[in-house]
């Protein structure tokens, strides 16, 4: 039988599909790990114990009839609680959902179950996805595995600190502003953004509709690029989904791995703007000779400059913040989820249920929002920012027209301890300096492990490509891995 | 704090949000929008004379789909959240003042 601490999400679908090992036994595993390891963690939720016995006990059964049990068979996975879950409670770690029962399924899901993968239970976030360190989940915060005295980023902490717990081996989270990324640096797993509209949004509680992407998360590029490939692809619930073939994520992520300089030809792009003063020295080292390594696989490896990056959090906050307080507006205690006891009148029913139902930061977001929208200020703020964004995607152009994928540190800095942003929104904003910008662009970018501090804790590259160009970037981010054996490296198990 | 918003401007705009907020969120409201909003000052020194604002990362035409009728969620799907039902009606509170008071027989 595998020991599923530390097994890939491609192993273990390839042993069910063999018939090496049985989906419910490996789904077994898991569920003593959670029910062990998880009350440190808070990665979860919601464990759906019995439905996850159920959906496992139906992939063996569909192998043994002689069915193709699908390309994720028995993979047991874990979904952000913002994607919509049919007949499963789905709070977006917010009050204001709290009891909150989908009707209807997300596209995304939906998919995953039907490639034969295996909901466990839906993970911890911070509340309505803002934020990056999970400090601001209404129920509890997630530790990171590497150090539980650091915040695992956000706001997927849930999803990446599961992964690198090896308390489900695929998950699924949502990217708005580096929302995927900067935890999977945090904790050192791949996690990977995809271009806007690749993959359906559909049934994925909204916070900032042109900045969310949905992404995965795995110990390894072929893992996030396995679950890629069921994911993505045309919707018509989704209309801003792209009618465009899937790539084959898998096969780019496997041929960085072959022969001496599998990158020969490639020309990879780093910028200045993104290597800058008050930079993590350990951080700056790790990417610097991982750089070396890419040239090393036979990457060129060019000067890039993308000038407005200077610009991207003021334009990201202005942007996000707009949308978001649009979209909240439907929390409003009428339909579904909280609302307030009392309420003598319609007013005061909206008042008390979304000043009760709200924490912090969707109330500052909510209220930025509506004050950048305002007549008299929306053209100055928020009109401004679409035209800002237009010169930061702009940059990227231009940058793709020297190169064939940028590469950069993902977080300036490694995991922070609890605490040490919650005072000042706006250092916890600068978290995200270096994710930012391919969201306002909308291209593909993912990160993946670089090295350690001398602490212990893991370092995140980020390798961005243009727009579809998804290929390209799991192709680079293979060939580092193959070279390399950070991914390799598990958390300490219990007390640290 | 800071000059760029004042506690009365939070005030109204918590109302404009629907949001309530207490004295303390507030204060805490009026210093963390004041120093955000000084941070994206630094957008002015950007010229954008010349660019067309984007809206979205993918330039994309709002596809249309044919006009059939297609199954929905049923009744009771839709009303299962409800936090007030009655019968296939969400039940709020009284919207207009009713002849003896504000809002008697409201939330019901």
């Amino acid at each position: 039988m595998i020991d599923v601490r530390g097994a890939t999400a491609v192993a273990i679908a390839d042993g069910v599909r063999a018939g090496k090992w049985l989906a419910r036994d490996v789904a077994e595993q898991y569920l003593d790990r959670i029910a062990r390891l998880d009350g440190a963690l808070g990665c979860y939720l919601l464990v759906d114990a019995e439905g996850a016995r159920r959906r496992a006990d139906a992939v063996d059964a569909a192998r043994k009839a002689g069915r193709d049990p699908g390309a994720l068979a028995g993979v047991p996975l874990g979904f952000k609680d913002i994607f919509c879950t049919r007949g499963i409670e789905t709070t977006c770690a917010s009050k204001v959902l709290r009891g909150f029962v989908p009707p209807y399924e997300s596209t995304v899901t939906a998919r995953l179950g039907a490639a034969g993968g295996v909901m466990l239970g839906k993970l911890n976030m911070d509340e309505f996805a803002m934020g990056s360190s999970n400090e601001n989940s209404s129920v509890k915060p997630v530790r990171n595995p590497w150090s539980r005295e650091h915040v695992p980023g956000g706001s997927s902490g849930g999803s990446a600190a599961s992964i690198a717990a090896s308390l489900c081996a695929g998950s699924i989270g949502t990217d708005t502003g580096g929302s995927i990324r900067q935890p999977a640096a945090l904790c050192g797993v791949v996690g990977v953004k995809p271009t806007y509209g690749r993959v359906s949004r559909y049934g994925v509680i909204a916070f900032a509709s042109s900045l969310d992407h949905p992404g995965t998360f795995g110990r390894t590029v072929e893992d996030g690029a396995a679950l890629l490939e069921v994911m993505a692809g045309a919707d018509p619930l989704d209309a801003t989904s792209i009618p465009a073939p899937v790539g084959r994520y898998r096969a780019a992520a496997r041929a960085g791995r072959e022969g001496s300089e599998p990158l020969k030809g490639v020309r990879l792009g780093v910028p200045d703007e993104y290597f800058q003063p008050g930079m993590d020295a350990e951080v700056e080292a790790a990417v610097r000779a991982a750089l070396d390594e890419l040239a090393r696989a036979g990457a060129s490896i060019v000067k890039v400059s993308l000038p407005h990056t200077k610009y991207a959090i003021a334009t990201y906050y202005l942007v996000c913040t707009a949308e978001a307080s649009s979209n909240l507006a439907r929390y409003d205690g009428i339909r579904y989820g909280l609302r307030a006891a009392d309420a003598r009148s319609l007013e005061e029913l909206y008042t008390s249920t979304r000043g009760e139902g709200f924490g912090a930061e969707p109330k500052r977001r909510i209220m930025l929002g509506a004050y950048v929208l305002r007549a008299g200020y929306y053209e100055a703020y928020y009109g401004k920012a679409l035209r800002a964004r237009r010169k930061l995607a702009d940059d990227f152009t231009a940058a793709f027209a020297g190169c064939d994928a940028i590469v950069t540190p993902t977080s300036p800095v490694p995991a922070f301890k609890f605490g040490e942003r919650m005072g000042d929104p706006l250092q916890m904003y600068l978290a995200d300096v270096l994710t930012v910008a391919p969201n306002l662009a909308g291209i593909p970018a993912l990160s993946q492990p670089c090295g350690f501090t001398r602490a212990g804790l893991p370092i995140g590259l980020q390798t961005i490509g243009p727009a579809l160009g998804e290929e390209i970037c799991f192709r680079v981010a293979g060939a580092y891995e193959a070279r390399t054996k950070w991914h390799e490296r598990l958390p300490p198990e219990g007390a640290s | 704090m800071s000059s760029r918003i004042t506690a009365e401007e939070v005030r109204e705009l918590a109302l404009l949000a629907r949001l309530r907020l207490s004295d303390g969120e507030v204060a805490a409201m009026t210093d963390n929008l004041g120093a955000i909003l000084e941070y994206v000052d630094a957008l002015r020194a950007l010229d954008t004379a010349a660019v067309e604002p984007m809206t979205h990362a993918v330039p994309f035409d709002c596809p249309t789909r044919p006009d059939e009728v297609k199954p929905s969620l049923a009744l009771d799907d839709a009303l299962a959240n409800a936090p007030r039902r009655d019968g296939s009606f969400f039940q709020v509170p009284r919207i207009v003042p009713g002849p003896g008071g504000d809002s008697e027989g409201g939330a019901g």
